[in-house]
């Protein structure tokens, strides 16, 4: 029969190969559920059908579209082709202004309208999202 | 203009000496038998001149020489002295002299502290270590010259980021750094040692001091770095899954892997290999964490601008250090039979593989949740980003056998044994699963999983804590560690469940009301100071038990460059940190308040202090018994 220690050996490597193949499986599972897409609002104009799966839209905030209510804040995200009404109640970044870059996270209500339940921060004033950047160039 | 020449002119000097130390390193590799004095005394000039070029870079922050571009995008007049100097590693370029200047600092420290090892050992973890120097010599004077000229020379600078200006940043880096940089030291022995072959439980004991001392700095420079966030950033929490505090993570649960396998081969002399591959790819982590934050490829909150030249750089520079060292693993690297002769499946190092395998999977996790969507933008030029639910949902129901492995696995002796007290450690098992169920049950956030967790935490906890009451000293350091490690990850779970937060908009002298608190925001006051305008608000807050806080959030409105930034107000108390902060939204009325109630916060950073001050007494204890 095999010694002692090729069995062991043997059963180290069977072990380390199917943790191995558990944390992948896991890892990607995962992934495919948590992923979160990033999307322009002329996207949203064009897709086919619509998810009720959390993406992000980023683009710009239009001029003279921020409203602010005790619970809530309503703008515009622009890509200067399609526009997408965000209505948002939450901890609003220090960098958020009209005319400047944003990235909004959160749910579609429909192609025009969409709830967000985060606005991210990005914390230096010639900072663009490369996504925004991408969105707003094509 | 005059301090720009001098400390270009020792970069490249400094440059020249690491060519000489390489030279006389390998003529004194061939000989062999006593140390060249010329090889320390090269060393240290390499030393002295790298720290009279980041002096030069200092004085003309302090002085505000705008003729050096560094000085002129990142610093301003009006910037007070403090954040003048913290400015100096707050860029890019002054960031990559400051790492220089530790990698010099260690391996001089290396050289001269190192005792009772082979010569050839020696020299050869400076040559390895030179080799990294040399690489980041040329990639500060070819690609971020801290000391580029302009001409003609501008009135006045860009500013700092206002951000970037806190105290608590101005250390960060270089804390962290002295993390990072110490791994280039493991790096650079373990190749060395491999090369020789002279992997042994003396060489363990030997590199375990250097694992400890980077591994204490890396744990306060990203505590640090997190209690930054947390009340500068006005998110609110103290960990975000952000992709530059992954890069940092990441060194970390490798470099926390290769302090546990130490321990096993300093006593067993086992798993050679496995701790070859952990130093490698501890420093290849770190590397990659500068790689991946000053690239730009990272899509992160922390992403200023930056050039794609620099991480071309550092890719290459990645890639050939990665290649040499598979180059020696493979090569080199004798891999000893007899490691399986004296497995038992109960004992300390079955524990510690235990221990390695979940730290691996951590790592894994984190790893592909980092680096997926920058290859999904290489590939499919889809934007995608990988948040918090992804790292929670695959990382929190392993920590239960992990807390359990590390209730139980210091409890057991080397190569094989039996639990002692199996009753009273059965006893506090239950204890703790009835005590973590009453929680919950009182608290009506009753989660399976919380329980399980909660159980597993306050086991490890009174395991633990039960150690410091009985005789058992023999390994304090590394019960603090685990206490403060169980204390950690019980004030997250608490503060996660029981955090509350409220979030409305107000306008002066408007109040917010519902079932447990009353905000009534009181009235703001405007102040002038010298390089930014505050507006600073009052709150009153009554919550539930009718007791009355009086906050002060801040709105500071910088001018130069023109930033708004808001700083929180926190109260901190033992049991919960009462956490404010405003936002104003483009000149209306309305402030934009966020209140939140969290538990537990301060027993986060105290409990991660606890952890660092393990691993330290566990340093001076090595040294104490020499």
């Amino acid at each position: 029969m095999y010694g002692r220690k090729v069995k062991l050996r043997f059963l180290f490597i069977v072990l380390v190969l199917i943790t191995l193949i558990l944390t992948v499986f896991l890892i990607l599972k995962s992934l495919e559920e948590n992923v979160v897409y990033f999307q322009s609002p002329s996207e949203i104009k064009m897709l086919s059908e619509l998810d009720n799966k959390k993406i992000r839209v980023g683009g710009m905030v239009k001029k003279d579209s921020i409203l602010i209510s005790a619970n809530e804040v309503k703008f515009i995200i622009t890509d200067f082709k399609n526009e997408i009404n965000v209505s948002y109640s939450g901890a609003i970044p220090n960098l958020f202004e009209e005319g400047k870059g944003v990235v909004a996270e959160g749910f579609l209500k429909d192609r025009y309208f969409f709830s967000a339940t985060k606005i991210l921060a990005k914390h230096d004033e010639n900072y663009m999202p490369p996504e925004v950047k991408e969105a707003l160039g094509n | 203009m005059l301090l720009s020449v001098i400390g270009h002119y020792s970069l490249v000097l400094g440059l020249c000496v690491g060519l000489v130390i390489i030279f006389f390193s390998i003529k004194n590799f061939q000989i062999s038998e006593y140390l060249d004095v010329k090889i320390v005394s090269f060393t240290f000039l390499q030393l002295i001149l790298v720290f009279l070029s980041f002096l030069c870079l200092i004085l003309s922050f302090v002085f505000s020489d705008f003729s050096n571009e560094t000085v002129f995008n990142n610093s301003h007049t009006t910037k007070p002295l403090f954040y003048k100097i913290s400015g100096t590693w707050g860029n890019h370029e002054g960031s990559l002299l400051l790492w220089l200047l530790v990698l010099t600092l260690f391996i001089f420290l290396f050289l001269i502290k190192t005792k009772n090892q082979p010569i050839k050992y020696k020299i050869l973890t400076l040559s390895f270590q030179q080799i990294i120097i040399i690489g980041f010599f040329v990639f500060l004077i070819q690609t971020s010259n801290p000391f580029n000229y302009i001409y003609p020379t501008p009135e006045e600078g860009l500013g700092l980021n206002p951000i970037l200006q806190d105290p608590a940043l101005a250390i960060h880096p270089p804390i962290l750094y002295l993390g990072y940089v110490g791994s280039s030291i493991i790096f650079s022995s373990a190749l060395a040692a491999t090369c020789l072959n002279i992997i042994s439980k003396k060489w363990a004991s030997h590199i375990k001091k250097w694992v400890l001392i980077s591994w204490v700095f890396l744990t306060l420079g990203i505590m640090l770095g997190s209690i930054w966030a947390y009340y500068e950033l006005g998110w609110g929490g103290f960990w975000f899954w952000d992709p530059v505090e992954n890069v940092s993570l990441m060194p970390w649960l490798a470099l926390t892997t290769l302090l546990h396998c130490i321990l096993v081969l300093e006593k067993k002399q086992v798993l050679t290999s496995w701790v070859i591959i952990l130093s490698i790819s501890t420093f290849t982590l770190s590397m990659c964490g500068t790689f991946l934050v000053r690239s730009g490829i990272l899509n992160s909150v922390h992403t200023f601008a930056n050039d794609p030249g620099r991480g071309l750089f550092i890719l290459v520079f990645l890639f050939s250090l990665v290649l040499i060292s598979l180059f020696v693993f493979f090569f080199f690297h004798k891999s000893n039979h007899n490691e399986l002769n004296n497995f038992s499946w109960v004992s300390k190092e079955t524990s510690i593989i235990i221990n390695n395998w979940f730290m691996m999977y951590f790592l894994s996790v984190v790893l592909i949740g980092t680096v997926y969507p920058i290859f999904l933008d290489v590939l499919s030029s889809e934007k995608i980003s990988v948040g918090p639910p992804f790292y929670h949902k695959l990382i929190v129901p392993f920590l239960i056998p992990f807390l359990l492995a590390m209730a139980i696995g210091p409890k057991l002796k080397w190569v094989k044994s039996n639990l002692n007290d199996k009753f009273s450690m059965i006893l506090l098992l239950i204890i703790s699963v009835l005590i973590s169920f009453f929680i919950l049950k009182i608290f009506e956030a009753n989660f399976l999983i919380n329980t399980i967790l909660i159980s597993s935490a306050t086991y490890l906890f009174f395991i633990t804590s039960r150690d410091f009451f009985i005789k058992k000293f023999n390994n304090i350091s590394q019960n603090i560690a685990h206490f403060g490690f169980s204390l950690l990850i019980l004030s997250i779970l608490f503060n996660s469940l029981f955090s509350s937060e409220i979030i409305t908009n107000l306008k002066v002298g408007e109040t917010f009301e519902d079932s447990n608190t009353k905000i009534f925001f009181k009235s703001i006051k405007q102040k002038e100071e010298k390089n930014f305008k505050s507006i600073i608000a009052n709150f009153n807050i009554k919550n539930s038990k009718g007791i009355t806080e009086n906050l002060s959030p801040e709105l500071r409105i910088y001018n130069q460059p023109n930033i708004v930034t808001s700083e929180a107000d926190i109260k901190t108390s033992m049991i919960s940190d009462k956490f404010i902060v405003i936002n104003i939204v483009q000149n209306q009325d309305y402030f934009n308040v966020r209140y939140q109630v969290k538990p537990f916060m301060l027993w986060i950073w105290l409990s991660v202090l606890l952890i660092s001050f393990g691993g330290l007494l566990s340093l001076f204890k090595k040294k104490y018994e020499q």
